[in-house]
């Protein structure tokens, strides 16, 4: 998907990826989590130092939003879960099921997951969907807080989120090839 | 990887149908083979082991499907392969989640169902004996089957097709041990066997899920 890229992240420093749709944000994203192997290249930073958001928040509906939290906290050895949930003030939530919350509300419980994993580089992929201003403000000021703690963002996403954050372009690294890898990977599925 | 199982078993219960699915269709099987075969009950305790290690063995194929689908559509499986949780040890802790859903009832229910089927009196034991031992492979290899295909649409026919050829060593010996016990033979030999496929695909499979896994993951 994408040829010749190339860049660092320094603690307390946000990336933002731009690019059109399908122009390989969310291939670079899952290979720099260390879901898929480069095809050459090299990924500097460890996979365990990297928390990974995607579209889908990996919640599940019949459980209450605490319990979805402890238990990504308990999966990534940490305790602490009440900073997140007044991060995103899901306080009142507590212990709804997840599956009876709003698209916006899961966003915000998804989002709250990154920080109880404890890890220092975040790589959300389009973090801001279903969110309204509000939410945008909260999720912003997390990631503040976050880089303010030392850690570093990658964040894909069209929207201005009132960062200081460098802006990275990855449409020009389009690989030449990409339309006939395109093409095989659809007859495959 | 305690979180893991408790969150497992937690959704099990409250999604209802995780313990009672095999369940009811092993009641099920073993309920209609008496009408389909006819009431003489010299004919019935001689398949009784047989029919209820393949009902057994239906009962688990049947919950496979949600072993890891669920899991893939919601996101969990990408944000696991990225946990600290190494892959094998997270399929693992799944493969003995589905035991303790599916397989452990099986193996507790048992004994009820074969007087359904009028198994020998020997036979409650081995039967028993041979379950136990032998689910626990079922779960294990049902987990790579559901990591090969988990990506797949509608996968659940490719995976009863996939798994069910591996299916059959342990079901060869588990029903054996069982028909042995039952017609108060030695066991021992095909017993042997059994716990040796169990504790062989306990230790290679989760390796090979894992993998599998994360091809599909991609």
């Amino acid at each position: 998907m994408l040829d010749g890229l190339s860049f660092g992240l320094a603690p307390g420093q946000a990336l933002i990826l731009r690019g059109p749709n399908g122009s390989g944000k969310t291939t670079l994203l899952r290979t720099l989590a260390g879901l898929q192997p480069p095809l050459s290249g090299e990924i500097i930073a460890g996979e365990d130092q990297i928390a990974y958001a995607a579209h889908s928040d990996g919640l599940k509906a019949m459980l209450t939003v605490a319990e979805n939290l402890t238990f990504w906290a308990d999966v990534f050895g940490q305790r602490d879960i009440e900073t997140a949930i007044a991060a995103f003030s899901l306080e009142p939530l507590r212990d709804r099921l997840a599956g009876t919350l709003s698209a916006g509300q899961k966003r915000r419980l998804g989002l709250a997951r990154m920080l109880v994993t404890g890890r220092p580089i975040w790589m959300l992929d389009e973090p801001t969907v279903s969110l309204d201003v509000d939410a945008v403000a909260l999720f912003a000021g997390a990631i503040r807080a976050h880089l303010g703690a030392g850690g570093a963002a990658l964040i894909a996403t069209h929207i201005d989120l009132g960062l200081d954050a460098e802006v990275f372009d990855v449409a020009p690294f389009r690989a030449a090839h990409d339309a006939r890898v395109g093409a095989s990977d659809e007859a495959f599925l | 990887m305690k979180a893991l199982l408790r969150r497992d078993l937690l959704l099990a219960m409250r999604a209802g149908g995780g313990f009672g699915l095999g369940l009811a269709f092993f009641l099920i099987v073993t309920v209609l083979v008496p009408f389909g075969v006819g009431p003489q009950s010299e004919l019935l305790s001689r398949i009784a082991p047989g029919i209820l290690w393949i009902g057994a063995l239906l009962a688990c194929l049947l919950s496979l499907d949600r072993l890891l689908a669920l899991d893939w559509e919601d996101g969990t499986l990408d944000l696991l392969a990225t946990s600290p949780l190494p892959l094998e040890a997270a399929l693992s802790i799944k493969a003995l989640a589905h035991w303790i859903t599916t397989g452990l009832p099986l193996v507790l229910a048992a004994p009820v169902f074969g007087v359904l089927l009028s198994l020998p009196d020997a036979g409650y034991v081995w039967l028993v004996i041979s379950l136990a031992l032998g689910t626990p492979a079922l779960s294990v290899i049902g987990t790579f089957g559901a990591a090969l295909t988990v990506g797949v649409k509608r996968g659940g026919l490719l995976m009863s097709l996939l798994v069910l050829p591996l299916y059959v060593p342990t079901l060869i010996f588990g029903a054996e041990v069982a028909r042995r016990g039952a017609e108060g033979m030695q066991t021992t030999t095909p017993l042997l066997m059994l716990a040796g496929i169990t504790a062989g695909v306990i230790a290679i499979m989760p390796f090979a899920s894992a993998a599998a896994l994360r091809v599909n993951l991609r």
